[in-house]
């Protein structure tokens, strides 16, 4: 059974036993618009919670997708690179960014719950 | 991915406001109004304008007549602040041109039409920039000659509606609209749910295609606005598919391809400055457009191509492939038509010639790129 948890900055994280899969939101898709194109990082970086994960370009600007936790790079989804547009249609599903070998576990505390994040999105709409 | 809560206060609406909540357009803070900046999405919109009509509220710009007590006074009062020829226009007759200042920088970029309303001798009518239109009002005021004066509109709205199919949408609306030429305007009468009204109708616009901007009052904007959107080739546009269409037809925003710091030459603008004008001069900043028209300008305003997807954004350096400065991106973004990045931006004269393989610096590393020659589509403007 996976758990779905969310960040502040409007990423989705679905963790099956040590490996997190990271995608954005719909509600992240729906603002940023048409995305044009979507830069991922290269297998086997290291990455630290913070750091430049990934970059997805609308037709009008360029939003940086930060590592909302620490870990190895072990998969992306070279799908994304030939059609950026299934971000659009399917964005916490088919249009995962990234999958990341978690260094430990205990860094999902704290993340929020799909009711969490929702009332987050409202909160701040 | 962060995001901020714009500050709405003291923001302007325009008086089509409601009908853009109406149709779930997204409102953002541009140019100190509340303006739709998408409503179905902005791709869907840019190649809805490109194949059929789009529609645009462009009321935030700025309006005005200069009056005076004939076209030649009233020109050569205009004449001293832009280099177009103005006193050469016809009635009607609609030009592009640039406000300098003393340094022949470009202080906004504005329309210029010789009234075709009857008994309206001595009126030229002027829009400018949304974000400009105090500065430049205050500074058309101040050089203006006794007995010339510059009267605001901003009881007025303008719409634009641009596309192929914008000719046969507006010839239903307003007869006579099909018949005017490219670059010229009159007045019409406009008649929606029985009720009658002036409208200034222009045939221009931002896009790169077919099109019309239309005046009207603000309190007839939203009947002419949902009289144009009932038909079934209308669909609103927002500022998004605004800037991208207007990217892909080489067209300059200000504040980002030209500012005070760029003449009209180093812009690719010298074909708007008439040849009675760039013989006489008369303009400000003459002296140094005159010498960028002989010997050329040592940096010039250039279409490019990215070689790959990732787009390019204003403010990337643009350096030669061994790695030398060039200049700098001022416009850039995906062309949904073109269907790839496209950029403008100033490089050095050396490097301006289309064919030329440059380097972009986005996010620290280099991609590649060529200089093509714009508009990147071919213009729909009717000839």
């Amino acid at each position: 059974m996976t758990n779905v948890l969310f960040t502040e900055d409007h990423e989705w994280i679905s963790v099956d036993g040590d490996v997190a899969t990271i995608g954005i939101t719909d509600h992240a898709q729906e603002q940023l618009g048409d995305v044009v194109f979507v830069e991922l990082p290269e297998v086997g970086k290291e990455v630290a919670k913070g750091d430049e994960a990934a970059v997805v370009e609308s037709v009008k600007a360029a939003s940086e997708v930060y590592a909302p936790l620490s870990g190895e790079i072990i998969e992306v989804n070279g799908d994304l690179e030939g059609e950026p547009s299934k971000v659009n249609q399917d964005a916490e599903g088919a249009a995962w960014f990234v999958k990341i070998k978690l260094l430990d576990t205990s860094q999902l505390e704290g993340l929020m719950d799909a009711a969490a994040y929702k009332a987050f999105v409202e909160a701040n709409a | 991915m962060s995001q901020t809560s714009p500050d709405n206060t003291a923001l302007k609406r325009t008086p089509l406001y409601d009908l853009h909540v109406g149709l779930g357009g997204r409102m953002v803070p541009f140019a100190g109004y509340e303006m739709p900046v998408q409503y179905s999405g902005i791709i869907a919109e840019h190649n809805h304008t490109r194949n059929a009509a789009g529609l645009f509220d462009v009321s935030h710009m700025g309006q005005a007549w200069l009056k005076g007590a004939d076209h030649e006074a009233t020109s050569r009062a205009l004449e001293a602040l832009v280099p177009a020829d103005i006193i050469g226009l016809k009635p009607g007759q609609q030009r592009y041109s640039q406000l300098l200042n003393s340094d022949g920088g470009i202080m906004d970029d504005l329309m210029i039409s010789r009234s075709a309303i009857g008994d309206s001798e001595g009126w030229l009518y002027v829009i400018v920039n949304a974000s400009r239109k105090q500065i430049d009002f205050a500074h058309i005021r101040e050089h203006l000659p006794v007995g010339i004066v510059l009267v605001e509109k901003p009881d007025w709205a303008l719409i634009a509606l641009q596309g192929p199919k914008s000719e046969a949408v507006l010839e239903k609306l307003i007869p006579g609209t099909a018949n005017m030429s490219f670059m010229s305007g009159n007045a019409f009468k406009c008649t929606t749910a029985g009720e009658p009204y002036d409208v200034y109708v222009s045939r221009s616009g931002y896009s790169g295609e077919d099109g019309y901007e239309i005046s009207v009052a603000n309190r007839n904007a939203a009947a002419l606005w949902s009289a144009l959107m009932a038909e079934p080739d209308v669909e609103a546009v927002g500022l998004g598919a605004r800037d991208s269409l207007r990217l892909e037809a080489g067209l300059c925003l200000y504040g980002h391809d030209i500012d005070e710091t760029t003449s009209p030459i180093e812009a690719q603008l010298a074909w708007s400055i008439g040849k009675r004008r760039r013989e006489e001069g008369g303009f400000p900043g003459a002296e140094r457009i005159q010498r960028e028209l002989a010997e050329g300008p040592v940096r010039k305003r250039v279409g490019v191509l990215l070689d790959g997807r990732a787009p390019v954004r204003e403010g990337s350096e643009i350096v030669a492939k061994d790695g030398t400065p060039l200049g700098t991106v001022t416009s850039g973004g995906f062309g949904p038509t073109v269907q790839r990045p496209v950029a403008m931006g100033y490089v050095s004269a050396a490097a301006a010639a289309p064919g030329t393989e440059l380097n972009f610096i986005v996010r620290g590393k280099p991609l590649a790129g060529r200089v093509e020659k714009m508009p990147f589509i071919t213009p729909g403007y009717k000839r």
